[in-house]
């Protein structure tokens, strides 16, 4: 057989094949793109040099010049980080809350770094902002608090949570389920619910609900219902619900009552970081 | 005989058999070592089978596609240590067949979402995404609350993983549909038994119904055990540097 038929016009060897007298043109790769494909394979062998490549037959691997991690190099990057940002958090771990907020430099950062953590741990319960959700997700920028909007307070409730099993200091509180454990009958729902209406200035006075809320209501959410924030117990004379304010849904809530439950942020957010979250929650507007 | 390239292409069953040669050492290469290299598994503390009713859950998760959007791998890079927590390790997901890692984030990362938010919250977030994350593209998962979840396949389910190599016991096998009502419902089963074959099982009435076990229940307790297993506060990253 001759070398490779060769094509007149372009010069190209062809590849020898004929299909109905169409010739293929066995054109060679670029240059260009060779050359890359070359490098790339040089680069594969100086790589296994510098980085974990082989897997050794004895047990373990090479781990190339430098025995470099990418766990390593994480926990060092996280270091410096820590470093980086020791200026600030060393003050906010060794300066109480509340003097923090007299501090003006101080409490910028904490509350600009608070802000973020807020972002990426709160906000979807608490909605961006802490303006809150309706159906049990409270709005932050009220000064109506469950568990007490003091800067204790609020730190309390972010290290603990609320109503969780996960951490045992959870902020507890039950309310009973006046209809459906049978504590109450619908009828005397109804008239207690009347009271609290009448408490609100909205409704007139149900002299049996009033006795009922005394003997039921009036230990946790007081007998004015101002509520108690070291029960959890809500303020009910306020406009601020969270389970809705309408006749039907106060009378769901006695009957058969839903309660909120937080997570513990202790041990997913460090200390510091609590810390800002805490005064950024705190400022939003309803501070105490 | 000088090899040419003609003889190979003009003889499928040769070019086939040579084809599967070259991809096997390709393939057996990448493999083989994992498998039979000691330092390629951590001994890492805490890690457990899924209970019945994460493993339905997570079934669900599988079937709806969640790993098309979501991830369940922490990658070892500062941002996203600084945002979900620690970087996830091959261990955590020794149990996972076929594994969630995922490669895709049009959803966060879901490997530590475990404890994070609270169960009213999944519910709220599953059944409608935009009642409380308005900016959120998720689809709505409405349905999940009103199908009632069928379980009676799970102890084939859990059979079927053992054979994978997942250490299901004779025991949790036996109990598996009393463990899945038991998680599902705090008040009516026995959660001391339940704790005592997975520690650490996230137990409550999930989607706020007592009365019925729904696909919600089984995806909100799925949802809540992930990335919870591991005790990080006694891990010691340096005795894993790789």
């Amino acid at each position: 057989m001759a070398g490779p038929e060769v094509d007149r016009l372009t010069g190209t060897a062809t590849t020898g094949h004929e299909w109905d007298g169409i010739r293929e043109l066995n054109t060679p790769l670029p240059k260009w793109w060779l050359y890359v494909f070359y490098a790339t394979i040089l680069f594969s062998v100086v790589y296994c040099f510098f980085r974990p490549a082989w897997p050794l037959p004895w047990g373990g691997y090479t781990t190339g010049f430098g025995s470099w991690s990418s766990r390593a190099d994480l926990n060092e990057r996280m270091a410096a980080l820590e470093q980086e940002r020791a200026v600030w958090m060393d003050q906010i771990r060794d300066t109480p809350l509340d003097q923090i907020v007299n501090n003006p430099d101080l409490l910028t950062v904490a509350t600009v770094g608070g802000r973020a953590i807020f972002g990426d741990n709160c906000a979807p319960c608490h909605g961006t902002g802490g303006v809150g959700r309706p159906g049990g997700f409270p709005v932050l920028l009220d000064d109506d608090w469950i568990w007490g909007g003091t800067l204790g307070d609020i730190h309390t409730t972010v290290t603990h949570g609320i109503r969780n099993a996960a951490d045992p200091d959870a902020r507890l509180s039950q309310m009973p389920a006046y209809g459906a454990d049978g504590i109450l009958t619908r009828e005397q729902i109804a008239a207690v619910t009347d009271h609290l209406f009448a408490l609100r200035g909205a409704g007139p006075e149900n002299p049996a609900g009033k006795e009922i809320w005394a003997e039921n209501c009036a230990a946790c959410h007081g007998d004015l219902g101002h509520g108690n924030p070291e029960l959890g117990a809500p303020n009910l004379v306020d406009q601020i619900w969270l389970y809705g304010g309408s006749r039907a849904e106060i009378m769901a809530q006695i009957t058969k009552p839903r309660h909120g439950v937080m997570p513990p942020w202790a041990g997913r957010l460090t200390d510091e970081q609590i810390k800002q979250v805490t005064l950024y929650v705190h400022q939003l507007g309803g501070g105490q | 005989m000088k090899f040419s390239h003609a003889i190979l292409e003009k003889n499928v069953i040769l070019l086939a058999i040579a084809t599967l040669i070259t991809v096997s050492i390709g393939g057996l290469v990448q493999l083989v070592p994992l498998y039979t290299l000691e330092s390629t598994i951590e001994d890492i503390e805490g890690v457990r089978p899924y209970t019945p009713l994460e493993l339905m859950g997570r079934n669900i998760y599988v079937r709806e596609g969640c790993y098309v959007c979501h991830s369940q791998m922490i990658r070892p890079f500062r941002d996203e240590a600084e945002r979900y927590g620690h970087y996830s390790l091959a261990a955590e997901s020794k149990y996972d067949h076929p594994f969630q890692w995922g490669s895709k984030r049009t959803g966060p990362d879901l490997a530590r979402v475990g404890g994070k938010y609270s169960n009213d919250w999944h519910v709220a977030h599953l059944i409608d995404p935009r009642s409380v994350v308005p900016e959120s593209i998720m689809p709505p998962y409405a349905f999940l609350a009103r199908k009632p979840l069928k379980a009676n396949d799970v102890v084939a389910h859990m059979q079927t993983l053992r054979t994978a190599g997942v250490p299901y016991t004779d025991e949790q096998l036996a109990a598996a549909r009393q463990d899945l009502l038991s998680q599902a419902n705090p008040d009516a089963g026995d959660a001391d038994a339940l704790l005592a074959r997975y520690p650490k099982a996230v137990i409550g009435d999930f989607d706020g119904h007592p009365d019925r076990v729904t696909e919600l229940d089984a995806v909100v307790a799925y949802l809540q055990m992930l990335g919870t297993l591991v005790d990080f506060t006694s891990y010691k990253p340096e005795l894993d540097y790789r």
